[in-house]
């Protein structure tokens, strides 16, 4: 398949599919979703994203498996204690950065 | 009522957050084979951390348009909750015209901060709070996406959890306080790990298996953990 087609076809399937989940509801409806089981399942579905996006991912992130432990526990008890994202995000880069220089070096 | 500059001001961290994050979104496009301009028009026309990220993972299996559609559309579901949320918030000059544009930059932290507003919402506060977020979301992936070439592989390495720290930020705290958050992490991650170990399990790419988990642990938490009333109205991050 032509390449340049497939990635711009791709980026457009992408582009238009997350536009109108975003624009119907904010254009269209008014009304509040009455079924409890979908608001709840709504309500739960962007952890259940982010967690199966995450894991077993985050450990195949870095170079060394030991480096994305580490990331991971510091990330995990960073978020644990509430710092912004920010925050957590950097020091988890400096975590693997620090083991992946210590274990090169040894 | 906010105006323009209102919303500016509560843009801007915002969009210093996102500068970090789409910038390790572009050197991850790249390093997986990404074009950089491709990434680029990515954050261009998404606006969307977590479905970038499994849009990119099916580009490069060479993932089919169905599975991405159906990708995008589970994991970026919950903008339509937030979208809805909004609607309700929104002045009564809020066109159609000023609707289809704000659509486009509703994210996670666009609808936080917005929900956060004592007051209903004029289309020009909006207008304001989307444009850095967006400006360095785009920017952001740029830069990555271009140095990721010339930085040391050292520091390419690093910045490959970043991406995964902001998700934990996002996901941990709320865990802590809610059982029915916890409990769907944890069947997330496990299924996520049966599909991602299991040989027999291998035919499933990893745009599918998102969707899989998701479906079964948002279901499962709906079913066990049904929120009280009052608090079931929006998804609160």
């Amino acid at each position: 398949m032509n390449n340049t087609l497939y990635l711009f076809i791709s980026v457009a399937v992408m582009a238009l599919v997350t536009y109108l989940i975003r624009m119907l509801p904010l254009a269209a409806f008014r009304k509040k979703i009455k079924s409890k089981f979908v608001v709840d399942f709504l309500y739960y579905v962007p952890y259940a994203v982010l967690a199966a996006m995450t894991i077993p991912a985050v450990f195949y992130s870095a170079e060394l498996l030991p480096a994305a432990i580490a990331g991971v526990a510091v990330a995990v008890v960073l978020s644990f204690f509430e710092r912004g994202l920010l925050t957590v995000a950097v020091a988890a880069c400096a975590a693997v950065f620090v083991v992946e220089l210590v274990m090169k070096s040894l | 009522m906010p105006n323009f500059k209102d919303g500016l001001k509560d843009g801007l961290p915002i969009a210093l957050g996102y500068l970090s994050v789409s910038f390790t979104f572009g050197i991850t496009a790249v390093k997986m084979g990404i074009p950089p301009l491709t990434a680029v028009l990515i954050s261009l026309t998404n606006v969307t951390s977590a479905g970038q990220v499994a849009g990119i993972g099916i580009i490069a299996e060479g993932g089919g348009y169905a599975e991405m559609a159906l990708a995008q559309l589970i994991i970026n579901l919950r903008y339509a909750l937030m979208s809805l949320s909004l609607s309700q918030k929104l002045d009564s000059k809020y066109n159609l015209a000023h609707r289809l544009v704000t659509a486009f930059c509703v994210t996670d932290e666009v609808f936080a901060v917005a929900s956060g507003k004592g007051s209903e919402l004029p289309a020009r506060y909006m207008y304001g709070l989307i444009l850095l977020p967006y400006l360095f979301w785009s920017g952001g992936t740029a830069l990555g996406a271009l140095l990721g070439s010339v930085l040391p592989e050292m520091i390419k390495s690093a910045l490959g959890i970043a991406i995964y720290g902001m998700f934990f930020a996002i996901i941990v705290p709320p865990a802590k306080k809610h059982c029915g958050v916890l409990v769907v992490i944890a069947a997330a991650a496990a299924l996520s790990c049966a599909i991602y170990y299991i040989p027999a399990l291998d035919f499933i790419s990893s745009g599918i298996s998102v969707i899989i988990c998701a479906v079964i642990a948002a279901a499962l938490g709906a079913w066990l953990f049904p929120q009280k009333e009052e608090e079931g109205d929006i998804a609160d991050e």
